[in-house]
This record gives C-alpha cells, structure tokens and sequence, in this order.
C-alpha cells in the first residue's frame, strides 16, 4: 500500500518528473496524429485507385484483344462465380488527344478506354467521378442539355468554382456554332470583298490593313466568357469548304451533319487533360462539354495502323488522382471496337483486351486471383488485383508510414532517456528516503516497486494527455490549418497538389494502443535501472546520506 | 560469557560475540570486537560511549539493519540475525521499533501518515482497506497520548524537532513491536524538548513494560535507564555500574 502512495505522492510533488511526462505527451501526440493524417491520406489514395480500377483486372498482353468475352465471362464465374460480384468488358489502347485552343493544336498522350456503359458502374466508382448528376446516377454518351455541376462536387465547398461549366453541353455547342457561324459569314464577306473570284482563306486570323478597305474592321477569333477561348476554326492549311468540322459528310446517313443539333460518338476525358486552376482557385477549361476533339489510335491489325476519328465531349472524370485523371479517355466500347477492327466480320463476336472485375465483400482477391491464373495461361492472359496494379506506390506509402514510426517512436525513446536520468537523479535525492523505509520493514523489491510504478504512472500521465493532445489535434486539423495559414499567411495545404479540400484523417484505435503501449513501456523501462539501484542500498547508509 | 537463555525465561533481546568490522582504504577498522549483551523483558538500558565507540553500528545490528561478521543475534531467544531477507524486513516492521537521532520522517506524508508508515507497508492494498481503520485509530491514539493531536495533518516541515521525534516515536510504535532501539533520541534537541522526550521513553517502560535500549554519548541522559553498558572503541572499558553489566570482548 506504501507503494502507491508514495507514487501517486512523488507525482504529485515532483515537477521536475513532469518534464519527462511532457516528452511523453509529445511523442505519443505526434505520432497519433502523423499516422492518422498518413493513414488518412493512404486510404484516401487506396480508395480512389480502388474506386478506378476494379478488384481484379483480366487482360491480354496483346492490343488486339481476346475474342468472345462472353465466353471468357463464363469461364470466370464457372471458377469463381460465388465471389463475384460484377464483370465488365474493356478495350484500352495508347492514343493522342487532340484539340485546338485559340487556333492552336494540343496534343496530348492519353490512354483511350472503350468501357460498357451498361456494365461498367458494377466494377468501380466511375459513375461517381461524372461532373453531370444524371451521368452520375446513369452513364450516358449523349451530350446533356446543361446541368453540369460548377463547383466540384466532391468537395464541401459549394461556392461555384467553375463558371464556364454554367453553359456546358448543348447550350455551349450551339453558342459556339453559331458564333462560328456568325465570324465565317463575315469571313467569307471580307474574302467576297477582296477576292471576288472566290479563292479559298488561307489564314485563319487575318486583318485586313488593305488601304483600300481601310474601314473594314480587322477580324478578330470568337472569344469566350471567363476567357476560355476555344476555337475548332480551320487549321491554316485547309479550307472551309471541305475542312469544318462542323460540315463533315456522314456517308452513313447521306447527308451533312447539324452540329447545333447533332454529336459524334461520345467522349469522357479526364478532367486534367482540360482543365488548369489559375491562381484565384477557379478552375478553367481548355475544352468544354459540347465541344469535339481528334483522337488518334492504333488498329488491332497486324502490324497496327494509327487511325483518327472525331469525337464530342460529354462529360468529364474526375478521381482526383492526377494519373488517371490527365491520361485516361473514355468512350463506348462498341464504338471503339468497331473503329479498330476489333469486330469479326462473320460471325460479328467483337474482341475485347480486358475484363474487370469486382469481387463481393469480404472475398480475398488474391486468393480469386490466384485460382484464375491456373485457369488461364500466363503467355496469354494476365490476372492482376487492384493492388498488384498499384504495387510500386502502395508499397512507397507503406514503406513511408513504417519509416516515420520509427523515426517518432525515436522521439519516445528520447524521453525514456528523460525519465532514467530525472529518476536517477530522484532516487539519489530520495536515499535517505529509502533507508528510512527499510527500517520500517520495506523489502529490497517493494523499494524497486515505487520507482517502477512511479515509472508506470508517469508513463500512464504522459501517454494519456498525449492521447487527448493527439485526437484534439487530428479531429481539428482542417480548423487548425486554416488558423496557421491566417496567422503566416502561407499556404499549408494545397488541394490542387493532393486534390483533397480537407487533410483526410483516420484514427485508427489499434495503432493508438500500440503507441500509448510502446510510450508506457518505454517510461517503465527506463525506471527499472533507477528501481534497481534503490533497491540495493544498504540501509544504514542510505540512513546516513544527506 | 553468559549463554543466552531460550523459551520464557529468555532475554527478550541478546547478542552474543558479536564482531563488525568496515573496509578502510587498504585496511579494516575493528568497529566491535566480540560483544555480550542481554535485555531483559521490560528492561530499560542505556548504552553509552563517546563518538566512534560502535553502540550506533551495535544498536543497527540488533536492529537487523545490518549483519555482524560474527556472532549472533537474538530475539526472545530465537536467532535472528541469520534469517532470510524477508524474515528479517518481517521482523523490523513487526517486533521492533526504531527511532533515530535525526527523527528520519518521510517528509511528503503528514504525522499521521508517518505514523501509520509501518502499518502502511506491512499491509498489501486489500488488506490496508480492511484494516485501515482499526490503524488509522491506533495511530491517533498515540498522536494524542504524545500530545500531537492537533498536528496530526502536519508535515515534518511544519513541526519542531521536539515534535517530530514524538512522531518518531509513535510511529515506531504503532505496530506494537516487542523492543525499542533509541539511537540517540534526543540528540538534536535542546534540553527541555529532550527532557520530554525521555519523560515519554520512561512511561514507554514504566506503564507499558515496553523494553527500550537506548544509545546516548551523556551520562545524565544514560542515568535516566535501568542500567547502563559503556562500550568504548568495541570494547568494554567499565562493567557493572550500576548493575551487572554483561558486555564481554572476545
């Protein structure tokens, strides 16, 4: 009984014991809140990989595809059909991207995915990414009659963001052929004017400094509201009648395409291949909804052929991973396959280069991944998880988490230090101390005992007001950022790097044990070498000590 | 030499040829060089030698805070001095009382908590909680009787040095030990406090027949006893006065 009351009197009393609690508290705070800010942020990052790629990806290692994924289908779920959940096919190729933005061209390397709309939201979070809510709820390749969100819709913040999406879709297309219209009319009065014999322009944007046509204003390109200047006018080298885009024959229909009123197939490029945010925060397009681009592809042939077709924007993907959303394209596969060749001619089975699948809650997707390599021949076919597609990073962010912790519980070990030198120094102090209690009857190892449980309660303190720190803090941080960027006036946290708006955090209560575990530990360690000392003073000479 | 006596006619404390000896730079110094010495029951001794002498390095061996080289150690007739650790810690918190020239309080508990300090390590925690009652009041019962009912709540801070070696004494008393060891108890006091200090030992023998040996370097303080040993240098220098005095170098 003396034991505890000793300890509970020392921690009361000694303030100098207090500041080996506080390397405690430190440590075991810091170390809550960088594991539930990483943990935050890996789960973040698994989620979104997660939420683009399915459980299991089956693929060929060829462009060209298998044939039948039907077939392929059923030989899946004949393996494996109690765990899974959903399938559906995908064709992927590398492509170019192109589109002109003030009458220049941008290409941009993209990696083009036929997907099936019917079946693709079974194996992902894809539908989530749509920047229209009705694509959202249901995938369509149809350009929309406006609705497109202006503001990001997986933020919390609804202040509209993006102003030119107000207008996307069939408003901005129209808008843009007629303003199109409007500048060839006066295009071809000008060329009328100073060419009567009807030669071909052959400058895009030229400004009449004719003398003799003096007072004819100098043309100038359409420009858009918020400055989002997109221009699908004629490259230099071609002429409007056979050129525009918007006059293109459809062999198939025989007659000339409206586009005030008509689309090509439909396109979802990642938001990152249009976008850029300016320094204000509001985001701004190079390309809208409404709008068409080239995509440039290899065939399935042999060898492959790069082929060109023209496309209309419909929607944007968003993931906030900036891998996926400034490389990947999606269209329907049905058009892509049809477009490369992909479609046997007799028989009309239409080949496909992967299937996706998703896996039902709580099945081990290596273990599935595993079953259907036996099934299926390595030289042929490729059975990846989500994970084993993501490997290097994943394994990066684990071996970063496992690195801080160690460096944290360093600081730990720091105060350990703390707490043997403070006890030493006690137990020197409190020699006299201990002979008096050894007169009294108190055994070698009950002396030891206050200092261990002293150890034990400074370790208990420290660990515990580290976890109030520690949770105060992680539960607070979005609100504790913002104070900090008030009061330096620098940005702490930039979405547009991590494209989260708010640090994600995850507390995860087994990892919390373990620190204030390990912190205890390491206080009661630390005691044990001061415990054993007092407990091998003599008594008389300790009786005797000042 | 006399052979201790055992069973119920046994002194209640005897010491019998006991050596001690300390390392001294490249020698050893001869603290007590073979010494005798019986306690009766209810007896009250003092024992008396100048600075150096050995009677605290004796007091501390019959108080098993230490081990003779040679000899033994009795009490009521069993040999203690040869006991396990644990026996031996048993036996100082329950047979036998010490108090100490510098009082040694525990200085962050109070009077009262330094009383009951024995009791406090004899008894685990569910123990003390079925008997911390009966403690707690035998502990205010010595406060009072030693005229420190009001200072119970105090800090050896807040009290005299008169004060604190009361304390001293209730707290060796409160477990009820067989014998008293006194290391000079009134040798940080002046005279008056002092003077009340060996009033308390004297009722200690007197009303409660309560066996008190008693270390002092003054002969006045030592006429207070019973009887008087005189040790000089770990050897008996004057046997017999004023009674049969049983030390006995060897």
């Amino acid at each position: 009984m003396y034991k505890l009351i000793l300890c509970w009197r020392y921690l009361r009393t000694r303030w100098i014991a207090l500041a080996s609690v506080v390397s405690v508290t430190l440590g075991v705070a810091t170390m809550i809140v960088v594991n539930s800010v990483m943990a935050g942020f890996s789960h973040e990052m698994q989620s979104r990989i997660h939420g683009v790629l399915s459980d299991l990806v089956f693929e060929s290692h060829s462009l060209g595809g298998f044939p039948d994924a039907r077939w392929h289908m059923e030989e899946i779920l004949r393996t494996s059909g109690d765990d899974v959940l959903g399938m559906t096919a995908t064709v992927a190729v590398p492509a170019m991207l192109n589109f002109q933005v003030r009458g220049q061209w941008v290409t941009r390397q993209v990696m083009f995915i036929g997907i099936d709309k019917k079946t693709h939201a079974q194996v992902g979070d894809f539908g989530r990414y749509l920047q229209h809510s009705l694509n959202r709820e249901q995938l369509s390749f149809d350009l929309r009659e406006g609705g497109y969100d202006t503001h990001d819709s997986q933020s919390d913040d609804p202040t509209p963001k993006r102003p030119a999406m107000e207008d996307a879709g069939w408003p901005h297309r129209r808008k843009r052929v007629e303003r199109e219209r409007i500048w060839r009319e006066k295009l071809e009065a000008v060329d009328a004017a100073e060419h009567p014999t009807d030669k071909p322009i052959d400058t895009v944007f030229s400004a009449t400094n004719n003398s003799a046509n003096a007072e004819i204003e100098p043309l100038v390109p359409p420009v858009f509201e918020n400055g989002d200047a997109t221009d699908n006018a004629l490259p230099s080298n071609e002429t409007p009648a056979t050129n525009d885009p918007f006059l293109v024959a459809r062999p198939q229909e025989g007659r000339t395409m409206d586009p005030s009123q008509e689309q090509f197939v439909g396109i979802v490029p990642g938001i990152g291949l249009a976008s850029y945010r300016d320094v204000s925060g509001v985001d701004r397009f190079l390309i809208l909804p409404g709008d068409d681009v080239k995509v440039t592809f290899p065939t399935a042939g042999t060898p492959p052929k790069a082929v060109s077709d023209t496309f209309t924007i419909v929607d944007f993907y968003e993931s906030k991973m900036s891998e996926y959303d400034s490389n990947f394209v999606f269209v329907p596969i049905e058009s892509l396959q049809r477009m490369r060749g992909m479609i046997e001619p007799q028989t009309g089975i239409a080949s496909v280069n992967a299937i996706q699948i998703k896996l039902k809650p709580g099945v081990n997707p290596e273990q599935v991944r595993d079953r259907l390599r036996r099934i299926f021949p390595a030289e042929l076919y490729s059975v990846s998880t989500w994970r084993d597609k993501q490997g290097p990073l994943l394994a990066a962010v684990d071996m970063e988490m496992a690195v801080l912790n160690i460096l944290l519980f360093m600081i730990i070990a720091v105060a350990g230090f703390g707490i043997l030198a403070i006890f030493y120094m006690i137990v020197v102090e409190k020699t006299r101390d201990i002979g008096i209690l050894k007169s009294l009857g108190a055994s070698a190892s009950g002396v030891a005992g206050i200092f261990l449980g002293y150890g034990l309660a400074l370790g208990l303190v420290g660990a515990g007001a580290g976890l109030a720190i520690g949770l105060a803090i992680t539960w607070n941080i979005n609100s504790i950022r913002v104070g900090v960027e008030w009061l330096t006036g620098q940005r702490v946290f930039d979405p547009s790097i991590y494209y989260f708006f708010k640090i994600p955090t995850i507390v995860n209560p087994f990892t919390v044990s373990w620190i204030i575990f390990g912190a205890v530990v390491i206080a009661v360690g630390s005691s044990v070498l001061p415990a054993i000392r007092a407990a091998r003073l003599h008594p008389v000479e300790a009786l005797r000590h000042d | 030499m006399h052979v201790a006596g055992t069973g119920i006619d046994a002194p209640m404390m005897s010491v019998h040829g006991v050596r001690k000896s300390y390392r001294s730079g490249a020698g050893s110094l001869d603290v007590l060089c073979g010494v005798d010495l019986r306690l009766e029951r209810g007896e009250f001794i003092a024992i008396k030698g100048q600075s150096g002498s050995g009677k605290s390095t004796l007091l501390h061996l019959m108080g098993l805070l230490d081990a003779p080289d040679s000899g033994e150690v009795r009490l009521a007739g069993e040999r203690i001095d040869t006991l396990s650790s644990s026996r031996r810690d048993r036996l100082r918190n329950t047979s036998i009382g010490m108090v100490f020239q510098s009082y040694h309080l525990l200085p962050e508990l109070s009077a009262m908590e330094n009383v009951l300090a024995p009791l406090l390590v004899r008894y685990g925690v569910l123990d003390w909680i079925r008997f911390r009652s009966q403690a707690r009041s035998r502990a205010c019962e010595l406060l009072e009787r030693f005229g420190l009912g009001a200072r119970m709540h105090h800090t050896p801070r807040q009290l005299s040095g008169g004060e604190m070696q009361r304390v001293a004494i209730a707290r060796a008393l409160v477990g009820r030990p067989q014998v008293l060891l006194a290391d000079e108890p009134t040798g940080n006091l002046d005279s008056v406090s002092g003077a009340g200090i060996l009033d308390t030992l004297g009722r200690l023998n007197r009303e409660d027949g309560l066996s008190i040996v008693m270390v002092t370097h003054d002969d006045a303080i030592a006429a207070r006893s019973d009887r008087i040993v005189r040790l000089v240098s770990g050897l008996v220098e004057d046997i017999g006065e004023p009674n049969d005095a049983v030390i006995v170098a060897a």
